[in-house]
């Protein structure tokens, strides 16, 4: 066996791959082919009925849009609040443990359970409403749950740590003499940000914003639990989830499934193609 | 900012850090100098002796806990690295990856403003005076160890500094490119007229370039002296132990005629020099394996070969002599091993320090 190998010079080695390749076949290719089969294949009408129907019915088309509403200015705020907290955690302090724990806690938490809390938080009869009645700062109710605002707050709650994390470890990823020899040719703290280290954060920078933006498009609990699912929030997984199980027509939510993964990789794309045009190589400063 | 200056003077500079168990700890203990322009400083010690910590405080990459650095009159100790203006050239190097090698040169004279014109001509000439045509355009992950430590010094010239910061710039390289950098380096040194202060841990590095050498050892100054006088004249035992005096023999102290003394014990009797005040009648004595002869003549010492590397032009011996003492000797004579031998040494070579406090 092994000599029939060497000489038709396949790596056995390769044979380590093959349980992944099939858990891989199993839980993913096929669904996803079944499922694109499945969405062009509508109750009623030609191949093509059920993304016709969701292209011409507002009820259906507004929730692509209210998702990428949702979706992308929350990814925008997650990496943009991460980067500049990871840039100022790179070096180790006794400090930076610390704070790195408290920003990740979120992260342990289901959405289910951070809009638990949400609801007894920001709620109009929440603590921070009355909080904010009791020194008189702002006497009106907050309205920060069940509508747009809640969803933005409870995906930033849960989408931040996981982009800080993953900043973090390109952050602290880059070799801090580059910046010392940028500051012994004249370069002050914030041409050292600019030269050295965001060159050097582009690509990873990219990464977490496809990952972000990937975690964040998919939004379904927090949509219902605190947010206004019948309007402002009412997202695609929703409309999927709709389909499936209150109209039970698989082959239109397959079809909403698929337009949904579509979008989502058109925006991977459109980001990862940008990154191609930045250096990616390593990010050290020489030999040693 | 990029002025000549008269003298750099550092006044009981220290670098003190809690280490984990919360211990303060000085890196650096109370380092004064004066440097003059134009001179070439090396500072030299094994690992954790503060060389280094003392070249990152002179560039402000670490703050002083303590002392004053001045450039004239002009107190510098407090400002960042940025306003300092000093060229630095760093042990890995520290080229910034994701620029060209042409960029990485002109960066400091970006940040300073220049026209392109003339970050153009400083550029290329830089890249003549450390002979490095031709790469520009590559980036430093392209160019091997020797030249990316060239694009390393002369990112560090083009902004021609008043005063050139090196910390172990040739450790990463081999031994031939090593010997040729060095002598780039002194070149450079001498075309640019500038002040440089250079760290090493090779001594040999050391002689050859400095006009100056400061030897540390453990965050204190142990020597500040040229290179011949830190050769032949080692202040104490650590500076002789580092410069290559690997006989030392602890012995007693007999006669005393000045600084010239008479030495007994483990079956030896030698004459020697006392290079520091000696109070009690234990002593160490370090004598360099070049410095003993194989021969008859006065203050020998008899001894049994015990085993010979072959060198070459010279060998290195051992030999067994008085009770058990083991003695390195360098020597062109030509000895087998269990020959009985006699080896001299001049008295002047024969350097008694103060017993080590065992």
């Amino acid at each position: 066996m092994s000599a029939v190998a060497a000489r038709l010079r396949v790596d056995t080695g390769l044979l380590l791959v093959a349980p992944a390749v099939v858990f891989l076949l199993l839980f993913f290719i096929y669904p996803f082919g079944y499922g694109f089969v499945l969405s062009f294949q509508p109750v009623e009408g030609n191949w093509l009925a059920n993304y016709q129907k969701f292209f011409s019915d507002e009820h259906l088309w507004r929730t692509l849009i209210i998702t990428f509403q949702l979706s992308l200015p929350v990814t925008i705020l997650n990496v943009g609040l991460a980067l500049p907290i990871a840039f100022q955690l790179r070096r180790k302090t006794r400090y930076q443990r610390w704070i790195t724990t408290l920003l990740v806690i979120p992260i342990t938490l289901g959405t289910v359970l951070i809009a638990e809390g949400m609801l007894t938080y920001f709620g109009p009869r929440g603590w921070l409403s009355q909080f904010l009645q009791l020194l008189h700062i702002y006497d009106g109710p907050i309205r920060l749950t069940h509508n747009f605002a809640g969803v933005v707050l409870s995906l930033v709650i849960s989408g931040f740590p996981f982009a800080f994390l993953l900043m973090l470890s390109y952050v602290t990823g880059i070799d801090p003499t580059l910046a010392r020899a940028a500051a012994t040719l004249g370069a002050g703290p914030w041409d050292q940000f600019r030269h050295i280290y965001l060159p050097l954060l582009a690509p990873g920078l990219a990464i977490t914003f496809c990952l972000a933006f990937v975690q964040a498009f998919s939004v379904f609990p927090s949509a219902v639990l605190v947010g206004a699912p019948s309007g402002p929030t009412r997202v695609i997984s929703l409309a999927a989830y709709e389909a499936a199980f209150e109209q039970y027509d698989y082959s239109m939510a397959s079809a909403v499934a698929m337009i949904m993964g579509f979008a989502q990789l058109i925006v991977v794309v459109a980001v990862l193609g940008l990154r191609r045009g930045l250096y990616r190589g390593p990010v050290g400063g020489g030999k040693g | 900012m990029n002025q000549q200056f008269k003298e750099l003077r550092l006044a009981a500079v220290s670098r003190h850090f809690d280490n984990p168990s919360g211990v303060r700890v000085a890196a650096l203990h109370e380092l004064t100098l004066t440097i003059r322009r134009g001179e070439f400083i090396c500072l030299l010690g094994p690992s954790g002796c503060g060389k280094t910590t003392a070249l990152n405080c002179i560039a402000g990459l670490l703050p002083v806990t303590g002392g004053t650095i001045s450039l004239d009159e002009r107190r510098i100790d407090l400002l960042p690295p940025e306003k300092r203006g000093f060229g630095m050239v760093f042990q890995n190097y520290a080229l910034f990856p994701h620029m060209t090698v042409q960029r990485n040169v002109a960066f400091g004279l970006m940040m300073r403003n220049t026209p392109a014109a003339e970050i153009k001509a400083r550029v290329a000439r830089a890249f003549q005076l450390v002979q490095l045509g031709g790469h520009e355009d590559k980036l430093p992950g392209q160019l091997s160890g020797g030249q990316q430590q060239r694009v390393a010094i002369a990112r560090a010239i083009v902004i021609e500094p008043p005063l050139l910061l090196m910390d172990e710039p040739l450790s990463n390289l081999d031994a031939k490119l090593r010997l040729e950098m060095r002598a780039e380096i002194r070149r450079i040194h001498r075309e640019l007229d500038r002040t440089t202060i250079y760290v090493t841990h090779d001594q040999e590095e050391a002689l050859s370039l400095a006009d100056r050498i400061v030897v540390m050892k453990d965050g204190l100054v142990q020597q500040v002296a040229g290179p011949e006088d830190v050769y032949a004249q080692p202040a104490n035992l650590h500076v002789a132990r580092f410069m290559g005096y690997r006989n030392v023999i602890a012995l007693n102290v007999g006669a005393r005629n000045g600084d010239r003394l008479t030495l007994e014990g483990s079956g030896l009797g030698l004459e020697g020099t006392a290079k520091q005040e000696i109070a009690g009648p234990h002593v160490s004595v370090a004598i360099r394996p070049e410095d003993i002869s194989v021969g008859a003549g006065p203050n020998g010492i008899d001894g049994r070969v015990e085993s010979v590397e072959y060198g070459g032009h010279v060998s290195l011996i051992d030999v067994r002599a008085g009770e058990n003492v083991l003695l390195h000797v360098r020597t062109g004579a030509r000895v087998k091993m269990g020959d009985q031998v006699r080896l001299t040494i001049s008295p002047q070579r024969v350097l008694v320090y103060p017993a080590e406090s065992a």
